[in-house]
């Protein structure tokens, strides 16, 4: 291997867990100065590979790992960031007590005697987010920052670690369109600075705007490398799900019945106002938004996990009132949550546990829970949603993310409810495990449920959805049809235009496309 | 994958089995290690003598396993002890007659009951750290012992009554079958009912649960009145061992209930637990009470080794959490 080509080498990586190989052989050279995007499903080993960079975790005897042509084994994560290396985790957590210089600095405080160098510190940070061009002033206190720029702080930190790697795993996660651009920016001026950036993403779109080079891992195995040039998107789907899949999602109609939901007048003040809409039976419901719109509230007061003030709810055209979950959940709803970790799963029990805590009834013979009952419905809904996972005894910590949510869904499928609310159902998923979810909703739809779906993916709801209920500001803007609906118009809308003006407007546009084309 | 599974499964098992039943083999380590150091320690009369001791507070820990698996903790333990010792040796004394010693052992549970549902409530209602609400219950329940005993110990005086505490069946102690009855009961209950599964739910992710339907405050409630009413049995079965209730009875039982708790594996931060590891860990403390007194080890000296096996304990877990 040529030396002074790559920045960084792993050659033969592999690591084994109790019970399963999570790496077997993997490749990952990343060239200096370029963008490398690594690419898999979930559970396809990318955390696990970028853990072993990172220290946390030691791979197997027999692999080969150089960073600038040094060998390199970090112990820890402290010994792998002395070494040069950088990670931008998925989820940030920095200090929220402490200043944007506070944290830039964190661990690495300069002092003038005892005493810390608040002047050096702030001056220094300013320096680094100014060079970088990210607006934020380093005096605030990082609760009042928000996540996109959290993150944009961390590229900030690395850049000034003098990183010869940065990691940034799966960094637009949550971040709205705009974000997401500012960002791209932030990180081309963090290669142009020479520092190699190995780029872990879902989004295809995201791996052909930035990335040099693209490696893809599928089920622990290393796939193969190709320059992003030289390859279509067809092409990195095959690689990644090693199979024939139509990239873009087709759904089929399905008969839309009578009216199940219908939300009037709800409100919660400082959080939204008169949100009016309703589902049919048959009907996927999409409702979109920027983050922090109120979409996820207005789901959760009809859920009663955070009720409204005022407002009817009624289902069947009875109104009904719905002030805990356990309401909803007699009323037929179910809610897949936005955040796995902090209001979907309990980490360290077992995937059965998970799947069927809102009712144990099913499984109690005469007055004593039965593992034998609940095991063999959870290993069916294993079996139907196709969840990879050793056994359904297994602490659902173990999986990965795609794997966590199918049996998320499952949790609620098993109650058989009419209508299913689902929070950003393909959050952190990859495109294999996205495209089943996808066909696991019209599916629900077919069976007479009424689906409610947010998603900050325009793509996904797009092509999902038969009606898009816009908010913004926790206002409702409108809701439009699917053959009105376009990525324009919803955009329009999510900055608070009506339906009526935001159609006008796309209409508008079009025409003057056509006319300038002519 | 597939092909790689068979021998890693056998490496699994064997650190499966260490991981969950380490805290078994430390155990017979112990005993086995005390009986070869101290003539006759490896006799009945010995192991049942461990067996009467670990009873009380080993009831006590059943417990507080409930409340630590929801991420909780009850400090007022020892203090309710003390309580219903004194209020089942006030009601006995100078009666005869199973009768009256069936309504102090009902009493005293019932006492224990309401200092729990006390606890419950200010905690899942007013919620106010279960830390703080048991630790302002552990001062006031002992301040009402002393108010209802005067500050003084009080006869239990009734053969009925006593006999449960001194008598045997089957050659084993009153006590210890008590404390196998409960045990048999809470296992089942925690491992196989609804009211079981939604306590480990609360522990492992309150949001969760509540999502989920489970009705966390009345499911708190529930598992506070349980400990109580499980200190309060023990502080009957206390005063029914020593002919007496007495309002310093109990003291740093809660300690030695948590220790138990955690040494058993436990988990402080919810969500992870058993009854029977809540045995082995009760167990482990009281044949390392029993060696430590046969060997004449200074008191002083048996708190702080005590001490010191609970840090390990409690390191061993966090050990345990970093590895998984």
């Amino acid at each position: 291997m040529d030396n002074s080509e790559y920045i960084l080498e792993m050659q033969n990586v592999s690591k084994t867990f109790p019970g399963v190989k999570a790496l077997d052989n993997v490749n990952l050279n990343v060239r200096k100065g370029s963008i490398h995007a690594l690419m898999g499903e979930n559970g396809a080993g990318k955390s696990t590979l970028m853990k072993i960079l990172y220290g946390i975790y030691t791979p197997d005897a027999g692999g080969v790992v150089m960073l600038d042509g040094q060998p390199f084994t970090p112990k820890s994560p402290i010994d792998a960031i002395r070494s040069g290396l950088a990670m931008v985790p998925q989820e940030i957590s920095p200090a929220h007590n402490l200043s944007v210089a506070d944290n830039f600095f964190l661990g690495r405080e300069p002092t003038k005697g005892i005493l810390l160098d608040q002047k050096q510190m702030n001056a220094e940070t300013n320096r680094v987010l100014e060079e970088l061009g990210i607006p934020m002033k380093v005096e605030e206190l990082m609760s009042h920052v928000p996540v996109a720029k959290a993150q944009l702080l961390a590229i900030a930190m690395a850049v000034s670690y003098e990183a010869k790697v940065l990691i940034m795993d799966e960094p637009t996660t949550a971040l709205t369109e705009a974000e997401v651009a500012q960002l791209y920016q932030i990180v081309r001026k963090v290669q142009a600075k020479g520092i190699s950036i190995i780029y872990i993403s879902h989004k295809l779109g995201e791996v052909f705007e930035l990335s040099d080079e693209v490696s893809v891992i599928r089920d622990g195995q290393y796939i193969g490398t190709k320059k992003t040039t030289d390859i279509t998107k067809e092409e990195l789907i095959r690689m990644m799900v090693g199979r024939e899949m139509n990239e873009m999602f087709q759904r089929d109609t399905v008969e839309i019945g009578e009216t199940l939901l219908e939300v009037k007048d709800l409100s919660l003040p400082g959080k939204f106002e008169n949100i009016n809409f309703s589902v049919r039976k048959g009907e996927v419901f999409g409702i979109a938004g920027l983050v922090g719109a109120g979409r996820s509230e207005v789901v959760e007061a009809v859920f009663g996990y955070k009720p409204a003030e005022s407002g009817e709810i009624r289902i069947h055209g009875r109104r009904v009132d719905i002030t805990k979950p356990m309401d909803a959940i007699t009323h037929g709803i179910g809610l897949v949550t936005e955040d796995r970790k902090q209001t979907g799963l309990m980490l360290n029990m077992s995937v059965t546990d998970n799947m069927i805590m809102p009712d144990l009834s099913p499984y109690i013979n005469s007055w004593l829970i039965s593992s034998g009952l609940a095991s063999a419905v959870a290993n069916d809904q294993r079996d139907q949603l196709r969840i990879k996972t050793p056994t359904v005894d297994t602490i659902i910590g173990d999986l990965s993310g795609g794997n966590q949510q199918k049996v998320l869904i499952a949790r609620w499928l098993l109650l058989e409810p009419e209508i299913l609310i689902l929070d950003e159902p393909t959050k952190g998923i990859d495109v294999g495990a996205k495209a089943e979810i996808y066909k696991l909703i019209v599916e629900l739809a077919r069976m007479g449920k009424a689906i409610v779906i947010i998603s900050s993916e325009m793509l996904e709801l797009l092509a999902l959805s038969d009606r898009i209920m816009v908010m913004a500001e926790g206002r409702e803007s409108g809701i439009v049809n699917r053959s009105e609906a376009t990525q324009e118009v919803i955009l329009e809308m999510a900055a608070g235009d009506s339906a009526e003006e935001a159609i006008k407007h796309a209409e508008h546009a079009d025409m003057k496309d056509r006319g300038l084309q002519q | 994958m597939i092909t790689a599974t068979s021998d890693a499964v056998k490496n699994f098992n064997i650190g499966e089995i260490l991981n969950k039943y380490g805290m078994v083999f430390i155990l017979i380590l112990l005993f086995a290690s005390l009986s070869v150091k101290i003539d006759g320690f490896a006799s009945i009369r010995t192991v049942l003598s461990i067996l009467e001791q670990v009873s009380m507070f080993g009831i006590i820990a059943i417990g507080v396993t409930f409340a630590i698996v929801t991420a909780g903790i009850d400090l007022s333990s020892g203090a309710v002890v003390a309580l219903a010792s004194v209020v089942a040796a006030s009601l006995v004394t100078g009666t005869e007659g199973y009768g009256m010693t069936i309504v102090a052992f009902g009493a005293a549970m019932l006492v224990g009951g309401i200092c729990g549902w006390i606890n419950g409530s200010i905690t899942a209602y007013g919620r106010i750290p279960p830390f703080i609400a048991t630790l302002g219950m552990m001062t006031m329940a002992r301040g009402v012992a002393q108010l209802v005993s005067q500050g003084r110990p009080i006869d239990a005086s009734s053969d009925a009554f006593t006999s449960i505490g001194d008598g045997t069946l089957f050659g084993l102690p009153g006590l210890v079958i008590i404390y196998i009855g409960v045990a048999l009961v809470c296992h089942i209950v925690m491992s196989r009912t609804t009211f079981g599964r939604h306590v480990f739910a609360i522990g492992g992710n309150v949001n969760t649960a509540k999502i989920c339907g489970v009705n966390v405050e009345v499911t708190l409630v529930k598992v506070y009145v349980l400990a109580g009413v499980l200190a309060g049995l023990a502080g009957c079965m206390l005063a029914s061992r020593a002919y007496a209730g007495n309002p310093t009875f109990g003291n740093m039982w809660e300690l030695d209930a948590i220790a138990a708790t955690v040494i058993g594996g436990t988990s402080l931060a919810g969500g992870k637990g058993s009854v029977p590891m809540c045995i082995v860990g009760a167990l482990i403390i009281g044949v390392m009470n029993k060696g430590l007194n046969m060997m004449g080890v200074d008191p002083y000296w048996q708190q702080i080794i005590k001490g010191m096996i609970i840090i390990a304990a409690v390191l061993l877990d966090a050990q345990k959490r970093k590895k998984a």
